[in-house]
Order: C-alpha cells, then structure tokens, then sequence
C-alpha cells in the first residue's frame, strides 16, 4: 500500500510543481503562460521529473541496460536520419519526393526491412558458419572478450551444444522471414481473392463466406493455430519438413479469415461507387470489373493490411517456435533460439553480456515487427490526410 | 458609436499536407448593432472560417495569422481563454449547418439549451426552462412545453433547427452566427425555419451574420450582403442594391446564373411512339415499398424532370429503368418494346441506349484512370474501336464537351475541378451514343456558376445530337431553366405531371403548390409576401416536417 | 471541402455513396477489425439504428437476439472443433498411442473413447457430456489405464483444467485491474494532447510494444526485475493454500507483461475513439457555448464515450486470453494456457479439445459482452421516438 501512497505524493508534488511554475511564468506577462492549462502545466512538470529521472539512472552503475537501450535508441535515430538525408538527395525526383515528407519513424522501418531483406537474401554469404554447424566450444559468452568467457572467433557466443549464435541469427532471417513472408502471401492470395469475390458477387456466395469467416474468427487465432497443429503433428508422423509446412499452411488459412474481411469491405466500399455503377450498366464482364474498375483502387488499402497481417504472422511463427511446435530443428529460427537460451538470463546478474544471446534474436524479431509497423502507420496516416 | 464587430484585415490559413495555405486574405468587416449582414460565395471561399473567426475560434488544423477582430472594442485575438470565453455563449453564439450533429445525443435538448444561461450566471434553471417555453413559442415549435425535453433524435430536422436558434438565443446574446441553417434542410421545411429565424431576430434586435451559398436566401435574412470568392472580398452593398445593382462583374455572374432559360420545345405530336415509358412500376427495397404505380413517358429530344423532395423516389426511378433494381410490378419500355427487369438480361445494345449521369462526380469516375481511358471505354466497349481511330474519337468527344484534348486527354480525374469532372462524366455517357441520358441530380454538387456551364453543355448537346434526357433534381430553378416537362413525386407516387408552362401556372396540386411556392425567389419582399399569402396560421400548418 | 460539397447534394443515394467513400479512410492501427467496431459503435450512437422504433422491448430483443447468435456460434465453434480433431485419417487411437502399443491397449482405448461409434453421435455425446462438466478423460491417462485397467477418477479433463482455470483468471484480473484504468486514462490523455511530444513518445512507445513478441517483454522484465534488481520472483510457481499476498507477488510478473502487451492495444484504440468524438459537431458546439474545457470532456464527451471505451475494454480482455498462453509458458505459470501447450506437445487430444472450447467460449463471450453493452448504451436505443 505503501507504493500507491507514494505515488500518490509524487504526483501531487508534480502538480504542485506545474502550479507554480506557471504562476512563475505568469509574472512574465506571456500570453503563453497566461492561456496555459492546469493540466498542460502538469505535462510539463512530469516530462521534467522524467528528464531528471533518465539523466540520474544514467549515472548509475547497475544501470547498464539503461545505458544500452538509450545507445541503441540514439543510434537508430542517428541511422535513420542519416537514411533519409541519403534518400532525399539521391535517387530519381519521385523517389525523392517520398522522402521529403516522411517522418523519421517510417524512415527507419524502410532502413530495417532493407537490411533484413538483404541479410536474408544473402545469408549463405553473410554468416561465418552454417546454421547447424557444431563448432565444439560450448556455451561461450557473448562479447568476444576472452577474459569474461569469451571468444572473439564467435563475437556473439555459442549455444549449449556450440552452435555460432551469429551464423544462426543470420540464418535466422532467412528461415523466419522467409517462412513469415510465403504464409501472409499464401494468406493474401486466398482472403484477398474470396473477399473481393465476395464483394463483386454479392448475394448467396457472400453469405456463405462471411458467416463461414465469422466463425473460424470467433476462435482465437494462436489457439485454432495450436489445435490444427496438433492433429497436423499426429498427421505428419514426426517428419518434422512437413510439419513446418503444415504450420505455414494452417497460419495462412487461419489469416486469410482476416485478410477476407477486410478485401471485402474494401470492395463493397468501392462497388457502390457510381464507376462501378456504370461499368455494370455498361455490361462488362466480372473480370473487367474486378481487375481494371476494383483491384486498381483496392490496392492502397490492402497494401497497408499486407504490412500489418505480415507483422502478425511473423509474430505467431515466432510465438509458435518459441513454444516448441512451430519452426522445426535443425532450421535456425528466431523463435526457437529464445526458447533455447532462455536460461542464459539468469546469470546476467554476473555478467551482463550473457543477456545478451537470448534477447537478440528477441530483439531481432520485435525490430522488424516495429519497423514494418512504423511503415504501414506511415503509409495510413498519408492514406487518411488525402481523403479529408 | 463604434460598431458591435470590427474585422480588419483578417488572414487565416489552413494545414494540409503539412504546409498552412491561405484560407482568408486579408477581409474586412463591419457589423453595426442590430444589424443582419449576409455573407455569400461558393463552396472553399472561407465563409465558414470566417463566421468562426469572428468568434475568435479557429477549428483544428486552422490558424488565424494576422488581422484583428474586435468585438465591442475588445480584441478577440489577443484576448485570454478565459476572456473570450465568458463571451462565447453569452454575447456571441453560433447556429452551426447540422442541427441533428450539433446537438449532444446524450442529453434532453432543454438541458443543452438551459447550460449557457445557468453557466453563465444569468439566470438559474428554473428561469432558463421557463424562458426556453417562450422561445420555443415565438419560434412556433409545436408543444413547446415539452419538446424540450426530448432527446435530439426524436425530434425532426426543421424543428431542431429551430431549437437551436432557440438555445442560441437562450442569453440574448449581442450577435448571432448562422452558418448555413438551413442547407441540409428540404425546400418546404426551409421556409419555416427562415421565417422563424428572421421574426426572432427582428424581435431581440440581435446582430447577425447569416453565412449562406443562395442567393435568394440571403436576399430574404439580410440587410447588407457580402460577397467572397477564394478567401477574399468581391463586394459589399446593401441588399436591394447588390440585388439590382451589382458592381461586380463575379457578382453579376452569380446572379445571371438564374438568368439561364431555355424556350419549351413544341408539345410531341399525339400519336408518336415515346422513347421511353414507365408504366405503373411498384418498387420496393425489402418490406419497404419506395414506389407506387410510377407511369411517365419520354418523348424524344426532349427534357423531363422528375421533382421531388428527399425520400420521395426519385433516384429510386432511375434505378428501376436502368435495370439496377427491378421492379416489383409493371414495366418499363424503350421505344415500344418491354426491356428486360434486371441490367443483367438486357443486350448490349438495349444498355447502349441508355446512359446516366452521376451527382458526385468523384464517385462517378474511377480515380486510377486517365480521362481518355474513362470516355474511351465506351467507345471500344460498343463500337470496338481501337488505336488511331479510338483516339480520334475520344478527342471530337472531348471537344464536344469543350475539355481540350491536349491539355485533359492524360489526366486523373484527382487533377479535375469539380465541372470539369461533371463534364467528363457527360462525355462517357455520349461515348456510347444513346438516346436517352438520365441524369440524377447532376449539377446539386456543383457551384452555380459551374452548374449553369453544364445545363447549356447538355442544352447544346440535346440540339446537336437529338439526346433525350430524365432529370432527376429537388431544384425548381433547374426545372425552370432545362425542362420541357415535370413529373413530381412525393413518397414514391407521381403527384403530378404535365407540360413545364402548365406546370408552373395554378392551379396545381397542393403538393406541387407548396413545394413551388417555397422555392426562395431573388426579391427581399418574396419571404414577406408568401407568409402574407399563407398566413402564420397557414405555416404552423405546413409545419408538418417529415425527417 | 470535397464533404462539404457532398453533405449538400440531398438525395439519398448520394449519402449512401459518401459512407461508401468514407470506409477508404480506415483508422491507422494495428487491429483494423477491433477499432471498426469501435467506430462503429460511435456511428451508431449518431445515427442509430435505422428501422428500429420500439421501445425497451427493442433493446431487449436485440440483446436476445445477440444472445442467442453468440450461442449458435459457438455450437457452430464446438463442431469445427470437433469435426478437426477427427479428421485425422486411419485409426486415432493407434495414431495417438504410436506403432509400439498393443491391440488390446488400442481397442480398450477404442470402446473406452467410444472412437467405434459414428461421428454424429460422438459429437452429440460429446457435447452432452461437455455441458455436463465432464469433458472426458485425458490420452495421458486412458493411455495408463489401458495398462493397469482402472481410471483415476481424479484424472479427468476436467479436474485437470479447473485450478488451473481458476488460476488464469486471477492472472487475467490481475492484469485487468492494472492494464484497464492505465490504459484509458493514457489514451485520453493522448487524445487531448494530440501531436505534442506526449502524443509522439506515446505512438512510438505503443507501437514498438504492439510489435514485440509477448516472450521478448516478458524476459525483459525478467531481466531487469527479477535477474539485476531482484524485486519479484521469476518463476511463477502457485499452489493452493497460499496466501492472497504471495500469490499476488508470484503473478505481478506475468501480470505486467501482459499489461504492456494490452495497454499499448487498448490506449491506441481508446485514443482514436476519444478523437473520433472531439471531432464531432457537437462537441465544437459546446466550445462555442463558451463551456469550459473540463466540462465540455466531462459533460459533452464522456457519456458518449464510455461506450466506445467499454467495448475498447471488452476487446482487449479478449486479446488476452490468446495473450495468456505464452506469458504463462515463459513463467511456467500454473494457468490453462501452459497446460494447452503441453497437451499439444503430448498430442493429448481431448484436453487440447477442452481448452480450445474453453478459450473461444471467452472469447466469444467477451465480444458478445462488448457488442451487447454498446447497444444498451445507445441513448437512441434507450429513449426511443
């Protein structure tokens, strides 16, 4: 209880804070201070509590973490500044143009999904050894600082049985952003296909998809996904390529509910439009009104879902192998690779690089998902300030 | 004596896509006490930023830059929020376009109207509900004891539209901003509310600036009228003056627009075969029946319009005959032969015939094609013309909408203005070379003086090509100008039809009498006369408002 | 400008056009089906429903009506259920029990599980017995007694799954009660102080927690509350008999993973209903009143935002029960979720069965919960003409 009462005191003491500060700027006679809210004075009194707070932690010793997220965070705004003073000077004029007018958040997210998409790409190049490869030291700790237990042939370490942890993340890539990306295409083909169908077509079909959606979306999705593939596991008999293939199956099936939901609204949004009216009327034929009068202004809209049902499949691949029932061994996965070095966080009290090997490929999962969501906001708020 | 508002010099921009672009340039403004100044331009000239600004109120993503507005010799632009808003409500209120949107659903409308007088401090609850009975009264709202304690949707548009003068009214304020009150509202309910507002201001001595896009309404509200365009001032003049006299040559135009006539062609001789007619078609959507035994014919190269308030089927008619929606009953023939129901059925060439033309020309033309795909459609479509020979065609109809092909031919229809757009749905209408154009409320979306461009285009085009055409609008001027024949509908019947001059000379249905009678005339005296004509009594009568 | 425009064309077609047009302009946020229902639901209590004009009585038969369509679906969930897990080709209890079994194990199994009846009747049976509590008896433990011929009566599925049910509901509390008034007063807050820093940090900070994997959060936490500064255990080891105090320390870890998980959810979705209603007209028109700033949110706005908000609620609260499965697998935390992993793992089919009805049961009751809640708060609805 004796938390909340001190929260409780800092809060007021913040208000108080922001109360006299403003009565303090009074005096001034700006007009700023003299139409300024109590409540905006309270803003301003908790982002200075928090400015003071950030710069104490980052005195402190133990805050080592602390000091790492802040590096990393400046770097990334460092990295993604540089990416977009880079993109708005080279490059042809409309590509340029692009960059003139995109926030900085959006600038990353491009500057991630290119990295990850050559890192993927090249991975075979890239990494130092293969992804199953067993290279006899065990357990080495990551930093490549022999004094601490580590090695600097393996800058990132090796797991229990001595597999180079850089080589895996690189394979990482390939193996769970490829997989991630074939499902939501596989998904994208199927929802998007039925959905726009349904729209165009209207009547009995789009009754009987929608009320079939409904119900495969009234079970939540990780749990149908985990239910299919137990009966997929009993299925494939222990062969473990097929049950990564049954997992990018079962996802895409399961996403593509979602994907059709959205491909059909959008599509009846544009079907009641008076174009579509008239090309109707004018008697064209289904693949006239779907591919020249639809698709061509669906496209946006289902771009942006592309970006956002990526995420979310990437996401449950990786929840699914961090469970131990989707991407299978011997392929290095994200997911997997957290599961496996889990308890190497509990000696980060020693030594705090040794956090290091279970978070990074963590790490490497949320950034992408971060910067592809930056993207997809970006890409949404442009779509919603040109129609209003 | 200095004046209740002083505007000098006003400058307001507005942010989109991140950069602020000029709204207003550099207005000025006088109000004197008691007086009613009519503010008027087309749609994007800043009136409605204006009004606000003469509240000392900017809406998000709306900045005022420069200028002064100076009401009863405070600056509002300089003074404090806690200043201005001990003004707003209490000596300036606002009677904003959309009563039905401008009220809180969640609250009885007597305690919206009571908050400004209690929170205020002028009166206490019992004396506010009190004195909203009076108001409601003189603003003759029917039961005016206990309307006020409804919620907003249980009261209809013309008698919330009321209310809200009423609750504008609620502190007696020194000026009133109308901005546009009665826009969304039916020509028939109109008349009430702009006799309502008019006596009630008349009454209280209240200064107020009536915003408005009609002309003839403003003739009716206000003393002096002043004329926008694009964020800057064309005119100012009394309004008897500025009705006779305009200097000008925008006004002029604005004015002429009701000047656009066109002679009625000779009646069709009896025995000719019409080339389209509708007999005794019942439609419904659902359980709902829309239409009742519709029967019209359509002679050919000629104009019929079909009138009507909102909801009372016209667009609904349109749909039967061009096969979206089939009929229930009866049957709808082109030149003598039954067309088949549904679109589906029809043949090629049966759709040819008949084309339409929509009212909002951004839905009306798929935003990812250029122009020359748009009206190129067609022409492929039904007379297979590809290549050397497609273009060429496509030009001569462009040329025939007066777009010149050069300079249109690869545009999208996001780089068009408004007529512009209307003008290249006309000519993928032409493209298929019809006989009949139905065109559904062509020119409501467009500003008048575009509106009457297009009304000669399809004046010119109906000489030249021998075009018949079905013109659905709830505009009498429309009517009055293009029309060779009327067909009105009230909830899904014909009420009337006839020849346009027989038409507009009585004796008529009471229904057509009414909706006549309320389309607003440019004369300052027409509102005067036609409640003189009425009666007050006869008003409360017609103040039957369907929502 | 261009609605301007549209708003005073009057026929009715043309507004229907102008909401066909507006679907494009879609909100900007990771759940694009939630916050339509968000939207939705703040259109509804604008426009109501067209065509209904009775009275209490609508409400209520709407209500039932909604009732009755969450019953169906989840009858029609229980035998897509059903209907996967026979799918299975060739005989399931040989699949299940492997090649190396007996046929004496397969086929006690086999009349055990009823498996030699059709597949109606199983169903039927199923459900019957599902509705009863008794949702059979575990691979695990048919697979044991087929050896020693008697079933432990305490080995069902069903005293399998109920402490740990009750466990994952004290987690999901927990974290209701923490996530909930966080993430709305900070999604308010975001929504009035739109684009200023607050608002900015706040769309990053969401954003990034949206994006994250449950386990990268939750070993964060580990990291730097249990393993650097050991404030809270790591392991979330609960058994019965233990005091309210304990237990509560034990489940603040997963706890507050899940909470940043939903916060972020539920603050992105809370503040684009609060800005969807401040955009509204008469919220300008109580500005324009002269009604101060507290009044215009207190009096103007939150009646007709708590129904927005609760179903924001109502929605995230389902988030969390697919949220709940790996939270608890990281914190080995007691709760149904793990215990649906590892019947995965096992291949234990009626206890994956029974957790998957249990979870879309939630599921769908907490939707049906958010839909029926925003019709009841309809003013429209509740004072008709």
């Amino acid at each position: 209880m004796s938390v909340w009462l001190w929260i409780v005191a800092v809060l007021a003491a913040l208000l108080g804070l922001g109360w006299a500060g403003r009565a303090l700027g009074r005096l001034s006679g700006r007009r700023r201070f003299r139409d300024m809210s109590l409540a905006e004075a309270f803003g301003w009194a908790l982002a200075l509590a928090a400015l003071l707070g950030a710069a104490w932690l980052w005195t402190r010793p133990g805050a080592v973490y602390f000091r790492w997220a802040l590096i990393g965070f400046a770097i990334s705004a460092v990295a993604a500044f540089v990416f977009r003073l880079l993109g708005r000077h080279l490059g042809p004029e409309r590509l340029r143009k692009q960059f003139r007018k995109m926030p900085l958040t959006a600038a990353f997210g491009i500057l991630v999904i290119i990295i990850y998409a050559v890192v993927a790409i090249f991975a075979g190049w890239i990494a130092p050894h293969g992804q199953e490869a067993v290279l006899g030291a065990a357990n080495v700790v990551p930093g490549g600082d022999p004094a601490m237990g580590g090695d600097p042939a393996f800058p990132l370490g090796t797991d229990r049985i001595g597999r180079d942890i850089l080589s895996r993340l690189i394979y990482g890539a390939q193996n769970t952003v490829g997989l991630a990306f074939a499902t939501t295409l596989l998904a994208f083909f199927l929802g998007g296909t039925l959905g726009l169908l349904a729209a165009v077509v209207g009547g009995w079909l789009d009754q009987l998809l929608s009320r079939g959606v409904d119900v495969l979306m009234a079970i939540p999705s990780l749990i149908f996904a985990l239910l299919l593939l137990t009966i997929a596991s009993v299925w494939a008999e222990g062969a473990r390529g097929w049950l990564t293939f049954y997992m990018v199956v079962i996802i895409a099936v399961i996403d593509s509910t979602r994907v059709f939901r959205l491909a059909r609204s959008v599509g009846i949004g544009i079907v009641v439009m008076d174009y579509v009216e008239a090309a109707k009327l004018r008697g064209e034929g289904m693949g006239h009104l779907v591919f020249r009068e639809i698709l061509p202004n669906a496209m946006a809209p289902l771009l942006a879902e592309f970006g956002l049902r990526f995420c979310f499949v990437f996401l449950t691949i990786a929840s699914l192998s961090f469970l131990g029932v989707g991407i299978q061994p011997p392929l290095a996965d994200w997911g997997t690779m957290v599961r496996d070095l889990a308890q190497f966080i509990n000696f980060a009290a020693f030594a705090p690089m040794v956090a290091l090997a279970p978070l990074l490929p963590a790490l490497a999962i949320a950034l992408l998902t971060v910067g592809v969501n930056f993207v997809v906001d970006w890409m949404l708020h442009r779509a919603s300030g040109l129609k209003s | 004596m200095t004046p209740l508002l002083e505007i000098r010099d006003l400058w307001i921009e507005g942010r989109s896509d991140e950069e602020w672009h000029p709204i207003v340039e550099g207005v000025d403004l006088t109000l004197g006490r008691g007086e009613v100044l009519g503010l008027i331009g087309e749609s994007g000239a800043g009136k409605s930023t204006l009004g606000l600004a003469a509240m000392g109120y900017a809406r998000d993503g709306v900045r005022i830059s420069g200028g002064s507005v100076r009401f009863d010799g405070m600056d509002l632009l300089r003074a404090s929020t806690e200043q201005k808003r001990s003004l707003l409500g209490r000596r300036i209120a606002y009677v904003a376009q959309s009563a039905a949107a401008s009220f809180n659903p969640a609250h009885k409308l007597i305690d919206q109207h009571v908050e400004a007088p209690v929170r205020h401090g002028i009166r206490d609850r019992g004396e506010s509900v009190a004195d909203a009975v009076e108001l409601y009264e003189k603003l003759r709202l029917p039961d005016p004891d206990r309307i006020g304690f409804r919620y907003p949707h249980q009261v209809s548009g013309g008698q919330l539209q009321r209310m809200m003068t009423a609750m504008a009214m609620s502190c007696r304020p020194d000026l009133i901003i109308f901005d546009e009150p009665t826009t969304a509202l039916d020509v028939t309910t109109q008349i009430e509310v702009l006799a309502a507002i008019r006596d009630i201001v008349d009454q209280f001595g209240t200064s107020a600036i009536y915003i408005t896009h009609d002309l003839a309404v403003v003739a009716q509200m206000a003393d002096r009228i002043k004329v926008l365009l694009s964020g800057r001032e064309v005119e100012t003049a009394p309004t008897r003056e500025m009705l006779t006299h305009p200097r000008e040559e925008y006004t002029k135009s604005l004015w002429a627009v009701r000047g656009f006539h066109r002679p009625e062609k000779p009646a069709p001789a009896p025995g000719d075969t019409p080339i389209l007619s509708v007999e005794g078609v019942t439609a419904a959507y659902g359980r709902q029946t829309v239409l009742e035994e519709i029967s019209f014919d359509i002679h050919p190269g000629r104009t019929v319009a079909v009138v009507g308030e909102s909801g009372s089927g016209k667009s609904t008619t349109a749909r039967v005959i061009t096969g979206l929606l089939p009929p229930r009953s009866g049957t709808v023939r082109f030149e003598g032969e039954a067309l088949p129901a549904g679109y589906r059925q029809r043949g090629k060439d049966q759709l040819r015939q008949i084309q339409m033309i929509y009212q909002m020309a951004d839905t009306a033309l798929n935003p990812r094609q250029s122009v020359a795909q748009i009206i190129g459609r067609p022409v492929r479509f039904y007379r297979g013309l590809r290549g050397r020979a497609l273009r060429a065609r496509v030009d001569e109809l462009m040329e025939q909408i007066e777009l010149d092909p050069a300079t249109f031919r690869d545009r999208l229809p996001g780089e068009l203005s408004g007529g512009q757009k209307q003008r290249v749905g006309i000519a993928r209408a032409l493209a298929a070379e019809p006989r009949l154009i139905i065109c559904d409320e062509v020119t409501s979306a467009l500003d008048q003086i575009v509106a009457e461009g297009i009304l000669r285009l399809l004046a010119r085009l109906q000489d030249e090509l021998g075009l018949s055409y079905m013109f659905i609008t709830h505009d009498l001027a429309t009517v009055k100008a293009i029309a060779d024949e009327v067909v009105v509908m009230q909830s899904g019947r014909v009420i009337e039809q006839g020849a346009k001059t027989a038409m507009f000379t009585p004796p008529h249905h009471p229904y057509t009498d009414l909706l006549l009678s309320s389309v607003p005339e440019m004369d300052p005296d027409w509102l005067d006369r036609l409640l003189a004509e009425r009666g007050v009594e006869g008003l409360g009568e017609a103040a039957t408002d369907r929502m | 400008m261009r609605w301007a425009a549209a708003m005073r064309g009057r026929s009715s077609a043309a507004r229907r056009k102008v909401k066909a047009a507006r679907l494009y302009s879609y909100p900007h946020i990771a759940n694009l089906k939630a916050i339509k229902r968000v939207r939705k639901c703040t259109v509804l209590a604008r426009s109501g429903h067209r065509g209904v004009s009775g009275g209490l009585g609508s409400v209520i038969r709407i209500v039932l009506q909604r009732l009755g369509f969450g019953l169906l679906t989840l009858l029609i969930v229980s035998m897509v259920i059903f209907g996967a897990v026979n799918l299975l080709p060739g005989d399931f209890a040989q699949a299940v029990l492997g090649q190396s079994a007996t046929p004496e194990a397969v086929a006690a199994i086999r009349t055990q599980l009823g498996l030699d009846q059709p597949l109606p009747i199983r169903y039927v049976a199923w459900l019957r017995d599902a509705a009863r509590g008794d949702l059979g008896v575990s691979f695990a433990q048919a697979n044991f007694a087929s050896f020693t011929g008697r079933v432990d009566p305490s080995a069902t599925v069903l005293a399998q799954i109920a402490p740990r049910f009750a466990n994952t509901m004290f987690l999901a509390g927990v974290t209701a009660v923490i996530a909930v008034p966080l993430a709305v007063g900070l999604g308010i807050l975001a929504a009035l102080w739109r684009d200023t820093a607050f608002d900015k940090g706040a769309n990053i900070a969401t954003l990034s927690s949206i994006s994250s994997p449950e386990f990268f959060l939750a070993y964060i936490l580990i990291l730097l509350l249990a393993v650097v500064n050991p404030v809270l255990p790591s392991l979330s080891n609960i058994f019965p008999g233990m005091s309210f105090g304990e237990r509560l320390e034990r489940t603040l870890l997963p706890a507050l993973t899940l909470t940043l998980v939903v916060t972020a959810h539920m603050m992105r979705m809370t503040r684009a209903a609060i800005l969807n209603l401040m955009a509204q007209p008469y919220i300008e028109m109580a500005r324009l009143k002269g009604m101060r700033p507290f009044r215009v949110i207190w009096r103007h706005a939150l009646p007709n935002a708590l129904a927005p908000i609760v179903n924001v609620v109502a929605l995230n609260l389902a988030y969390l029960v697919t949220g709940v499965v790996v939270v608890e697998v990281v914190f080995v935390y007691p709760g149904i979720g793990q215990l649906f992993v590892d019947s995965v793992k096992l291949r234990d089919i009626p206890v994956v069965q029974a957790c998957c009805l249990i979870f879309a049961a939630a599921y769908i009751l907490l939707n049906l919960t958010a839909d029926i809640l925003s019709i009841v708060s309809n003013p429209r609805l509740r004072h008709p003409k």
